[in-house]
């Protein structure tokens, strides 16, 4: 097997692995970089799968192909609706932000599961027709060797992840709005001072990574599951937390970030017909993200450190 | 009202909020639910069957409750729970499978060895909290995956042949008792609900006898102030993560020796651990707290079973519940607000 053949397999299955890490990534970005930790993320994937399962089964006759990308839409949309709950508790009645991440994950779990039961009458839906499918970019894919390692066989959600995290970076470094995120997470009080509504930019940011969410669980379901069950989503929430401070609470780190760790998972899996990777246990594959994230944390590889004000409610008046 | 009432009156407005939402979401969908809440009660407590099978399932959430309660008590969040859990379980078995030893030995070892790998996988973020002020809750969820994916390995390579289970524990290490099940109409009660109990009162004997608890105690409070008395507020962070882990730990010895009496491989996590967060909340971090709160939530667990079954519900009605309940005492704000106002027009 030649390196060429090779990074053709790799390179589009780490794309496909990365995407819905990519999307929910940038949604913790944008929720901790306002100062409200989200460990929700999860909960907001499961509840952005089962919206685009259903979404795709039921309206797969009257989209036709457009179906994978309008019930993506409507996983952001119940992904935005899910994580007001989220915002409701953790800013404006200050709950605890872990414990109500908490509380959105087990709730999005139960119910799902509960209206599959209550929908189809069975444990989990029916594989759908319409799922997002392997393409060769048009024009970019006839590019001698660069076209056929990165253009073919992919997915154009992963390509969409790569430019959505530009704007994200856009947005949040180069914007007004950005700049009123940022300081609402590192230093409320003085936000506030200068006239920011801190509640208001903290909602915004919540209900963000909620649609971003929800947008990853879609993307999973609809190009590696195909249909949604208690397993569809499983872990995915916490790799892109994990994403999301490896990457550093950068738009752009959370990318790389989510684009490695998409790398190990489909390394994990591929591995076994990939020459000379055959004999290594995937266990190691598999913890890597795990590892790392704690490493980068511990400051060995370049200290990570969370936006000041992450995990604080904003009570008003207080010192 | 005195805020020691407020702290008896929200987890229990919380349960009943919890339960109205869920007995609202059942009215929207057309199901029965009278029907619902019967089965329910008849699934934890009809039979005495379902009655040993509920104090089964409230075994491991007391010891999961302690363990997420006791690190609240020294200001820490122990997320990892479930990952402690895991790697307890798997030395508990692997302890279990490995040799055969008279039973006064064997057991307390396996039991041990539990309490031992779980202290070890919350040493390390405890560990971390210290030296780097990493926040806990990141690492114990990594650590989380971690546990969950090495010990699939360990099972797959060390403690069968590429099997999907390991052999069963020899009966000198099982906390099975033919007594129990008899006594229970052959449900899979076992001796743990013994070795929970003892960690309850553990539990309270270390947090209120000892100099050491009310350190880890002060330390939860107020770290300055306690570094300013004298206390180690580093070491005792670890501590407090180390105990919190090794009740962790038991609680999968509890699955391991006793409920399942092998361990298996998992594609997804237990959700003992992350119901240990429910159970300590709602029970106040407080020992007595916490076994009641594990009581409702083991029999709702067990319960749930009988709804498709009875009703027609399907269980995961109650996860949905259980979900709300964490919500409503995390956002206690509002049950607070909410008591204060009623209290005041009551004064005037």
């Amino acid at each position: 097997m030649s390196l060429m053949d090779i990074l053709s397999i790799v390179i589009p299955s780490t794309m496909l692995w990365a995407a819905p890490l990519i999307f929910t990534a940038l949604g913790g970005t944008f929720s901790e970089r306002s100062g409200v930790v989200n460990i929700g993320l999860e909960g907001l994937m499961v509840i952005g799968a089962f919206t685009a399962i259903v979404f795709n089964l039921t309206f797969a006759d009257v989209f036709g192909d457009m179906t994978p990308w309008v019930s993506l839409v409507a996983a952001m949309v119940v992904g935005g609706l899910f994580s007001v709950i989220h915002a409701v508790a953790s800013i404006t009645f200050r709950a605890d932000q872990t414990v109500s991440g908490v509380a959105i994950n087990l709730l999005a779990v139960g119910v799902s599961l509960f209206l599959v039961k209550f929908m189809y009458d069975k444990g989990q839906t029916d594989i759908i027709q319409k799922g997002f499918s392997k393409v060769d970019i048009p024009i970019l894919s006839d590019i001698p060797i660069l076209g056929k390692i990165f253009f073919s066989n992919t997915y154009y959600t992963s390509y969409v992840a790569i430019i959505i995290a530009f704007i994200a970076w856009y947005v949040i470094f180069k914007t007004p709005f950005g700049l009123r995120l940022r300081s609402v997470g590192e230093h409320p009080m003085a936000a506030d001072t200068m006239g920011i509504n801190v509640t208001k930019i903290r909602y915004i940011a919540v209900i963000l990574s909620g649609a971003l969410g929800g947008i990853g669980g879609g993307i999973y379901a609809q190009s590696i599951t195909s249909d949604f069950s208690h397993a569809t989503i499983s872990g995915q929430g916490f790799m892109a937390l994990a994403a999301m401070i490896f990457g550093k609470w950068h738009p752009l780190g959370a990318m790389g970030a989510a684009l490695f760790f998409g790398f190990a998972q489909s390394l994990s899996i591929i591995g076994s017909s990939l020459p000379f990777l055959e004999n290594i246990p995937n266990v190691y594959l598999l913890i890597a993200p795990y590892v790392l994230t704690i490493l980068a944390l511990t400051g060995f590889i370049g200290r990570a450190d969370a936006p000041k004000a992450s995990g604080v409610p904003y009570i008003k008046g207080n010192r | 009202m005195s805020s020691r009432m407020k702290n008896i009156i929200v987890p229990i407005l919380a349960v009943l909020l919890g339960i109205i939402v869920g007995t609202i979401i059942m009215l929207i969908t057309g199901y029965d639910a009278g029907a619902a809440f019967i089965a329910l009660w008849d699934g934890a407590f009809g039979d005495i069957y379902y009655t040993g099978e509920t104090i089964r399932q409230v075994t491991p959430y007391i010891l999961a409750g302690l363990a997420v309660g006791f690190a609240f008590k020294t200001g820490l969040f122990n997320i990892g729970v479930e990952g402690q859990l895991i790697v307890g379980w798997l030395a508990a078995v692997w302890v279990g499978v490995a040799f055969e030893l008279p039973k006064v030995i064997h057991l307390p070892l396996a039991v041990l060895a539990a309490a031992a790998a779980g202290a070890l996988w919350a040493f390390i973020p405890g560990l971390l909290k210290a030296k780097f002020r990493v926040h806990e809750v990141i690492v114990t969820i990594m650590m989380n995956y971690i546990a969950l994916h090495v010990a699939n390995y360990i099972i797959r390579t060390v403690l069968s042949e590429k099997s999907d289970r390991t052999a069963d524990v020899f009966p000198s290490a099982s906390l099975r008792s033919p007594f129990l099940e008899g006594l229970t109409d052959y449900s899979r009660l076992h001796w743990g609900i013994i070795v929970a109990l003892i960690c309850v009162f553990i539990m309270w004997f270390i947090l209120e006898k000892t100099s050491r608890g009310y350190e880890l105690k002060a330390v939860g409070f107020n770290q300055h102030a306690s570094e300013y008395a004298g206390m180690s507020v580093k070491s005792n962070i670890i501590l407090s993560m180390v105990i919190s882990g090794a009740f962790a730990g038991l609680a999968g010895a509890m699955e391991g020796l006793g409920t399942f009496g092998y361990a298996s491989i998992r594609g997804g996590f237990t959700g003992v651990g992350f119901d240990g967060i429910a159970v300590a909340l709602l029970g106040g971090n407080t020992p007595i707290g916490i076994i009641l709160a594990a009581i409702l939530f083991g029999s709702l667990k067990v319960g749930a079973l009988n709804m498709p079954l009875e009703a027609g519900v399907p269980n995961e009605l109650v996860d949905i519940i259980i979900a709300l309940i964490v919500f409503f005492v995390a956002a206690s704000y509002m049950i607070r607000i909410f008591i204060d106002r009623i209290g005041k027009k009551g004064a005037k």
